[in-house]
């Protein structure tokens, strides 16, 4: 029995259960954080429930919760667990509208089936895409404990109320519990009935918004949290991948082992045939043991034909860019208006600037990892994995067998931050079990094979313009931005349509379409396809909004000091709320009213303007709606840096944020996102980034890759605008604002604007001597 | 087959002298608390304990402590209750939680050489212990919180 099983058999007979099992389900905390699927009998009904009662005679009125005769509540969570404490959050949702008893409340990571529908963790979107279902199916089942409870009680369903996980008539009550074992309600709703339901007010909210403490955190503080990594099975081999020197198109010519097989414990290598090409050239190595794999990895040699990016670097990448951005036709428009041309042409002047971001990597601490074996007919693969729904195609593909036939288990991540939505990492694993006839086979890929394999953020170019008249007003705008496209690489079927009807990477733009009051705009997403050629790239922690704003709110900054005006009162100008931007309900009411409101108690708070600093030493403010237009979390931000002109080290000493999300769910998720988001932003402005060498990443480790760490944390101070609107996304907007309010805070500290991020002391040094010289 | 204590229990593993504890731990006795993340001693997720002293267990041989204490994640205290522990849950520290067996780890060595730490103090201890999800306002608090917790009860004891 391997590791997992038998953690799951000690969890059955703790919770008692004898029945035979569908696989193994693991517990986290106590009863209340699991991940497996469904036992038999529970939780495992096909929607829309004809298929009669669920077993161990809990209720289960929607496939997303059940309420068992011992009253335990238990929720079904889609969404992989990365550290944004999702599960508690989304399980708050339903138990506040079911009225449930918090402390009976269990949630259920769930593995891939089809019955949950698109399964993916990303973008912020979590909250915001389950709030009105899990609100939903948090009415029927509160409704039906009413109905069922108000007849245990001799009375009327309109005389109850639920409460606390009870139903109350007066002086008399029964718990759910009681209700699901004596009344064995079987009633069932489909999405269309569901809708139907009244919603509670929000001054009827018990849970939504009070604080809490998430159920993922206890088995995180002792080891007993199970990640992808950790899984383990009886006959499990250890395999080590060989990568070929290109990305894409490198051959395998020849393969000697004579030294590997030296190495205790090596038993053979195998060349990998990927149909779905995901993983062209690779060689993995198996052993018995992980370190015998690493050894005997580093021991093979493997001759390849290179592909045709094996000489590429970030400045081709870069340059390739410049030229599209100047060329006029190509790429895709998010905005064109009627009128930027006339603009453009009857302007009394153009200003325009350009911006740049280097390659940043994910490294997320967990390296890439999949576990695969053949089982009971199905292709299992367990991981931790930010969207199943994309991937299990391509492992079936690669397999050449039917996507019913894969199924991937899920676990915890070691971090997300994106990388995980591309599950690249699962397919070489399946293809290795394949070759072994289905035997399991874990695959751990080093922390340099991580780094060369990593889907990482393209390096970007991006160039602002603006028609302005002779008051220096804004009478037209342009934004070209190029960068690889991860979504065309990916998931080309998720990509929006242009103004144009041409497709566009909306994760490759997102951020541009902003909310100004600038006149007819054009916004133009360009695809560096020789980004898409050298690498794969990917979706990182709030995407394209983590590098836009880099250059229109550094851009409004420069555009302001041109006029001769503060920033934020310019932008405060701009932020007028008409058109398409005056919002629209559900998601963007008050439009850019609320962004305009965010800065406003932004500037009270951080004393913008009026604190005395000392010398060398400023604010520098940013203005964003988080992370895409349709779903705006309306961000401003404000950091205080210290330049020093000896060095040209940039210190961030404090940073404040206010943020608009709408109805906060969690306090203490939200802003621990938040904080976290925002480090994302000092670590990629001040101290990380890669660069593209003879086409792979030049960084393979620490020693070289340099992101933030506990002495580089500045003091922060982030509050969240109180608002029963619905809920946005928290997990990657603090991110937005911050890079370009520390090139803000720079210019005002020292006078140098620097267009380049990351921000290093070199471009620190070389900006002061040159503003001397001139 | 090299033998050594962990978490109080003697153990022998039966591997090539200079597989790293790390793995030792992980794969050959079930340990999966410590973590794999950089493998050359630059991130903190592997810190174990070898004889009370704060160590990378990825970069160090499991035959270079034959015959040591070794204490693990799992075995910092039997109910999971060490001070550290109960102020990581109490602040809400961990996210993703993968480098968190290491920041208790460092932490609770931490303390033992400074019971009041300063911000200097914990930022030159704990600058070993990356955290990819940025928690480290939290691991600053928390730390503060248990070196409080653990003085007052030396205080009642003492």
């Amino acid at each position: 029995m391997g590791k997992l099983e038998r953690i799951a058999a000690q969890q059955d007979r703790k919770a008692g259960l004898t029945t035979s099992r569908r696989g193994f389900l693991l517990t986290a905390v106590g009863s209340a954080f699991m991940f497996g699927f469904a036992r038999e009998g529970k939780a495992a009904q096909v929607f829309p429930a004809s298929a009669g009662m669920p077993g161990n005679g809990a209720f289960e009125p929607t496939i997303w919760c059940s309420i068992a005769p011992d009253g335990v509540v238990n929720i079904n969570v889609i969404r992989a667990e990365m550290g944004q404490h999702v599960g508690t959050a989304l399980a708050r949702i339903i138990a506040d509208e079911m009225e449930a008893d918090w402390d009976k409340v269990k949630i259920t990571q769930v593995d891939t089936d089809p019955k949950w529908g698109l399964m993916v963790t990303g973008g912020s979107w979590s909250v915001w895409m389950t709030w009105d279902t899990f609100r939903q199916a948090g009415a029927a089942a509160r409704t039906v404990m009413i109905e069922e409870g108000a007849k245990l009680l001799g009375t009327s369903a309109a005389n109850c109320v639920a409460r606390n996980g009870r139903v109350i008539a007066g002086g008399k009550s029964i718990s759910f519990g009681e209700i699901v074992s004596r009344a064995h309600p079987t009633r069932t709703y489909s999405p269309d009935e569901m809708a139907k339901l009244t919603l509670k007010p929000a001054s009827e909210r018990r849970l939504i918004g009070k604080d809490v403490k998430a159920l993922d955190i206890p088995a995180k503080t002792d080891g007993s949290a199970i990640y992808g990594i950790d899984a383990k099975l009886d006959g499990m081999v250890y395999a080590r991948p060989k990568m070929p020197p290109t990305r894409y198109g490198s051959k395998v010519v020849s393969v000697d082992d004579s030294e590997a097989k030296k190495v205790k414990g090596y038993l053979r290598y195998i060349v990998l045939d990927d149909p779905s090409d995901t993983v062209p050239g690779w060689v993995a190595v198996l052993a018995s043991s992980y370190p015998a794999a690493i050894r005997a990895t580093d021991l093979l040699k493997v001759t390849w034909t290179p592909g045709k990016t094996a000489n590429v670097s970030e400045n081709d990448i870069i340059e390739h860019g410049r030229k599209q951005i100047a060329e006029k036709s190509g790429g895709s428009c998010v905005f064109n208006d009627a009128g930027v041309d006339e603009a453009f042409s009857s302007a009394k002047q153009v200003f325009e600037r350009t911006y740049t971001c280097a390659s940043v990597l994910h490294y997320q601490l967990e390296p890439m990892n999949a576990l695969a074996r053949f089982q009971d007919g199905k292709w299992e693969i367990h991981c931790g994995n930010q969207w199943q729904s994309l991937f299990l195609p391509v492992i079936a593909k690669a397999l050449q067998v039917k996507e019913t036939d894969v199924v991937m288990r899920s676990y915890l991540l070691g971090g997300g931050f994106g990388r995980r939505l591309n599950g690249d990492y699962a397919v070489p694993a399946a293809l290795i079990s394949k070759a072994l006839e289905g035997k399991p086979v874990k695959l751990i890929l080093t922390r340099s094979d991580d780094m060369q394999f990593d889907s990482f953020r393209s390096p970007s170019i991006q160039t602002v313009r603006v028609a302005l008249d002779e008051n220096k007003t804004p009478k037209g705008w342009e934004h070209h931005a190029s960068a690889g496209w991860p979504t065309r690489v990916m998931a080309a079927a998720f990509m929006e349509k242009g103004a144009d009807g041409k497709a566009y990477d909306q994760f490759a733009i997102a951020g541009a379409d902003h909310w100004y009051d600038v006149g007819p705009m054009r916004v133009r997403a360009l695809d560096n396809d020789l980004a898409d050629a050298t690498f794969r790239p990917g979706w990182l922690r709030s995407v394209s909004s983590g590098w836009t704003p880099w250059a229109h709110e550094a851009f409004l900054d420069e555009l302001a000091h041109e006029k001769g005006v503060d920033p934020v009162d310019f932008r405060l100008s701009l932020l007028t709320a008409k058109g398409r931007n005056a919002g629209k309900a559900p998601d963007s009411v008050g439009g850019a009213t609320r962004q305009a409101n965010v800065l406003k108690r932004l500037v009270e708070k951080c004393g913008y303007g009026k604190t005395q600093l000392p010398a060398d030493t400023a604010i520098g403010i940013a203005t964003t709606f988080g992370q895409e237009r349709a779903m705006p979390t309306w961000t401003a931000g404000a950091v205080q840096v210290h330049v020093d002109r000896k060095t040209g080290v940039v210190t961030c000493q404090k940073i404040w944020l206010v943020l608009d999300a709408g109805t906060i769910i969690d306090p203490n998720g939200a802003m621990a996102q938040t904080e976290g988001g925002a480090l994302w932003g000092v670590s990629m402005a001040l101290f990380e980034n890669t660069e593209i060498v003879n086409g792979n990443v030049r960084d393979r480790n620490l020693n070289t890759y340099t992101p933030l760490r506990i002495s580089d944390t500045p003091e922060m101070d982030i509050e969240f605008v109180e608002s029963t609107e619905k809920p946005m996304g928290l997990g990657e907007p603090g991110v937005t604002t911050i890079g370009a309010a520390i090139a803000n805070a720079v210019f005002n500290a020292v006078g140098v604007r620097l267009r380049h991020q990351p921000i290093r002391p070199a471009d620190v040094l070389k900006g002061l001597s040159e503003k001397k010289s001139a | 087959m090299i033998k050594f204590k962990l978490n109080g229990r003697d153990v022998s593993v039966d591997v090539p002298d200079d597989t790293p504890l790390l793995w030792a731990l992980r794969d050959e006795l079930d340990q999966t608390g410590t973590k794999f993340g950089c493998g050359v001693g630059q991130c903190g997720a592997c810190t174990v304990h070898v004889g009370g002293r704060a160590t990378r267990s990825c970069i160090t041989p499991v035959s270079s402590i034959a015959g040591a204490d070794v204490t693990t994640i799992e075995g910092l205290h039997p109910e999971g209750k060490h001070p550290v522990q109960e102020a990581w849950r109490d602040i809400q520290v961990p996210q993703c939680g993968y480098c968190q067996s290491g920041q208790i780890m460092q932490a609770a060595s931490l303390l033992k050489d400074y019971p009041d730490p300063t911000d200097e103090q914990i930022d030159g201890v704990m600058g070993g212990s990356l955290c990819r999800c940025m928690t480290y306002i939290r691991i600053r608090k928390a730390i503060k919180k248990a070196a409080a917790a653990m003085r007052e009860e030396t205080a009642s004891h003492g």
